[in-house]
C-alpha cells in the first residue's frame, strides 16, 4: 500500500536531490573559476545563487507542510528533520561557493602573485567531502557519511597550513597582499564547505540510525 | 525517560509475567510480560484485535465476566497475585478502576453517579459523600462545570463531560491504578484535549494504563509505550524513543502507518 506520505516524501526527495545537484555544480564551478582565473564563470556562480536560495525555500515549505499534515513519526520524522537541517547546509554551501566565486573575480582582476598557493589538495579534499556527503544522502549510506565526518580534520589541517603559508608570503612579498588575501578567503570558504558537508553527513547518520553523532562521532562509533 | 520513572520510591506496581489468554480455542494473548511503574502513564498501542484491550482487562479481571475466557500466567498488582483464589474482586476493582471507550453514566443524578461507588463500599455519611463528590469532580476537572446542577441527570451532560464524569466516578473509590480503554476515541478534538490534560494532571498520583488507537495521543500522554501485534508484545520503550527510533521493524511499520 502506498501511503500519501510516501508520495510526498518522494517529491521532497526529488526536490532535495535537485538542490544538491545545483549546489555541487556551483562549488565545482567556483573552484574552476579560481583555478582558471575565469571571471565569467565566477559571475555565473554568483548569479545561480538566487536559484539555490529559492529552491531551499521550496524544500523548507514542503517539509513544514508534511510535518503539519502528516505528523510523521520514527524514520519518517527523522527523515524530515534531517532534510530540514541539511537543506540549510546546502544553501550555505551555495553561499560559500558564491564567496569563492567573488574571490575568483578579484583574483582575475589582479596580477598573479609572485608565489601562488597550490590549492590542488584543498580543492580535491573539499570536492571529495561534498561528493561523499551528497552520495551518503542519495544512497542513505551511514558508512560513507561517517567517512565524510572523519575526513573534515584533514581539510581543517590544509586550511591551517594555507593560513601559515599565506602569512609568510605576505611578509615576504607585501606587494602581493591583495591576491594573497583573496587566497586566504578561498581557503577559509573551502574549510567552511567541509564543515557543512560534515553537518549533512551527521544528519544522514541521524536519519538512518536515530543517533545524534554531532560532537561525539568517535565515542558513538 | 518519563519523569515519574526517575523519582525515588518508584517501583513496579503491576507486574505481568508470561500471560496467556484464550477466548475459547482462540489465543488472544501470547506469553506477555510487562510491568507498570507507580505514577507512570503506560500506553498500549497496536492494530485492532492485537490483544491490547484483552491485556488491559486482565489487570482488574474484567475478563472474568466472559465465560469462555481462560487465563494463564502471573498478574501481580500491588504485590498480590490477582488470579489467586482468595482475591476479593470488588476490592481489586476498587483499587484498579476502569474507564471505558464510551462513557456510561448511570441514569441518575451527577451526584449519585459519583457517590455510587463509595456507597457500595459502605460510606453513608452525607458530609463524607459531599466531600468525595466534590473532590472527585475537581480531580476530573469537571467541578466548575457542574457544581450548580449536581442533582441534574448525568445523561444531560455532553459526551466529553460524561467521560470526565466516568473518570470522576472511578476516582471516587480512591483507586491506585486507572485503566483507560480508548477513553477519548468517541470524543471531538476539544473534549479529547481535556481528557489528555486530565491524564497529565493525574499522572504521578495514579498509575495509568491506557489503550489508544490514536498514536499521537499515546505519544502526547504516556511515559512508556507498549506495542502489541497478533497477541504478542512486540516492543516496549520510553515513548519519546519508541516514536522517534523504534528498535523493531514491525513497530516502525505500524507507527508510520505502513500496516495496521
Amino acid at each position: 500500500m502506498t501511503r500519501h506520505l510516501d508520495r510526498e516524501i518522494e517529491r521532497l526527495k526529488e526536490g532535495v536531490l535537485g538542490l544538491s545537484a545545483l549546489v555541487e555544480e556551483s562549488v565545482y564551478r567556483a573552484i574552476r573559476a579560481v583555478e582558471e582565473c575565469d571571471p565569467a564563470l565566477a559571475q555565473l556562480v554568483i548569479d545561480e545563487d538566487t536559484t539555490i536560495d529559492q529552491r531551499e525555500v521550496l524544500v523548507e515549505e514542503e517539509c513544514l507542510k508534511i510535518l503539519a499534515l502528516y505528523q510523521p513519526v520514527a524514520i519518517d520524522l527523522r527523515f524530515l528533520v534531517a532534510i530540514l537541517k541539511l537543506n540549510s547546509d546546502l544553501e550555505r554551501i551555495g553561499d560559500l561557493a558564491g564567496n569563492i566565486a567573488s574571490r575568483a573575480k578579484g583574483l582575475a582582476a589582479l596580477p598573479r602573485p609572485t608565489e601562488p598557493i597550490d590549492f590542488g589538495p584543498m580543492f580535491a579534499a573539499a570536492k571529495g567531502m561534498l561528493r561523499g556527503a551528497l552520495a551518503s544522502l542519495v544512497e542513505l549510506d551511514t558508512k560513507r557519511a561517517l567517512e565524510v565526518i572523519r575526513s573534515d580534520e584533514a581539510l581543517d589541517d590544509l586550511n591551517r597550513a594555507n593560513y601559515r603559508a599565506i602569512k609568510q608570503l605576505i611578509k615576504d612579498n607585501p606587494n602581493d597582499l591583495d591576491p594573497l588575501l583573496h587566497y586566504l578567503s578561498v581557503s577559509r570558504n573551502l574549510e567552511r564547505i567541509g564543515d557543512h558537508c560534515t553537518n549533512i553527513a551527521e544528519d544522514v547518520v541521524y536519519m538512518m540510525e536515530g543517533k545524534i553523532v554531532r560532537h561525539r562521532v568517535d565515542e558513538a562509533w | 525517560m518519563g519523569q515519574a520513572l526517575k523519582k525515588e520510591g518508584v517501583h513496579e506496581i503491576v507486574s505481568v509475567a508470561d500471560l496467556n489468554l484464550w477466548y475459547g480455542s482462540h489465543q488472544a494473548l501470547r506469553s506477555i510480560s510487562l510491568s507498570a511503574m507507580t505514577g507512570e502513564v503506560l500506553a498500549l498501542i497496536g492494530p485492532s484485535g492485537c490483544g491490547k484491550s484483552s491485556f488491559l482487562r486482565t489487570l482488574n479481571r474484567m475478563n472474568d465476566l466472559i465465560p469462555i475466557v481462560r487465563v494463564e500466567g502471573r498478574v501481580i498488582v500491588m504485590g498480590q497475585d490477582i488470579y489467586h483464589d482468595g482475591v476479593e474482586l470488588a476490592e481489586l476493582r476498587r483499587r484498579v478502576g476502569l474507564v471505558f471507550q464510551r462513557s456510561n453514566p448511570f441514569p441518575k443524578s451527577i451526584y449519585d453517579n459519583i457517590a455510587y461507588g463509595p456507597r457500595i463500599h459502605g460510606e453513608r455519611r452525607r458530609s463524607e459523600l459531599d466531600g468525595i463528590v466534590e473532590q472527585s469532580l475537581r480531580r476530573a476537572d469537571l467541578w466548575e462545570e457542574v457544581k450548580d446542577r449536581l442533582s441534574a441527570s448525568a445523561l444531560g451532560l455532553s459526551g466529553g463531560q460524561q467521560q470526565r464524569l466516568c473518570i470522576a466516578r472511578a476516582l471516587a473509590v480512591r483507586p491506585t491504578i486507572l485503566l483507560m480503554d480508548e477513553p477519548a476515541s468517541a470524543l471531538d478534538p476539544r473534549s479529547t484535549a481535556k481528557i489528555e490534560e486530565l491524564i497529565g494532571m493525574l499522572r504521578g498520583e495514579y498509575t495509568i494504563v491506557i489503550v489508544t488507537h490514536n498514536m499521537q495521543q499515546a505519544a502526547r500522554v504516556s511515559d512508556r509505550t507498549a506495542f502489541f501485534c497478533d497477541g504478542s508484545l512486540i516492543e516496549t520503550g520510553v515513548t519519546s524513543e519508541l516514536f522517534t527510533n523504534p528498535r523493531n521493524a514491525q513497530t516502525q511499520d505500524y507507527i508510520t502507518g505502513r500496516f495496521g
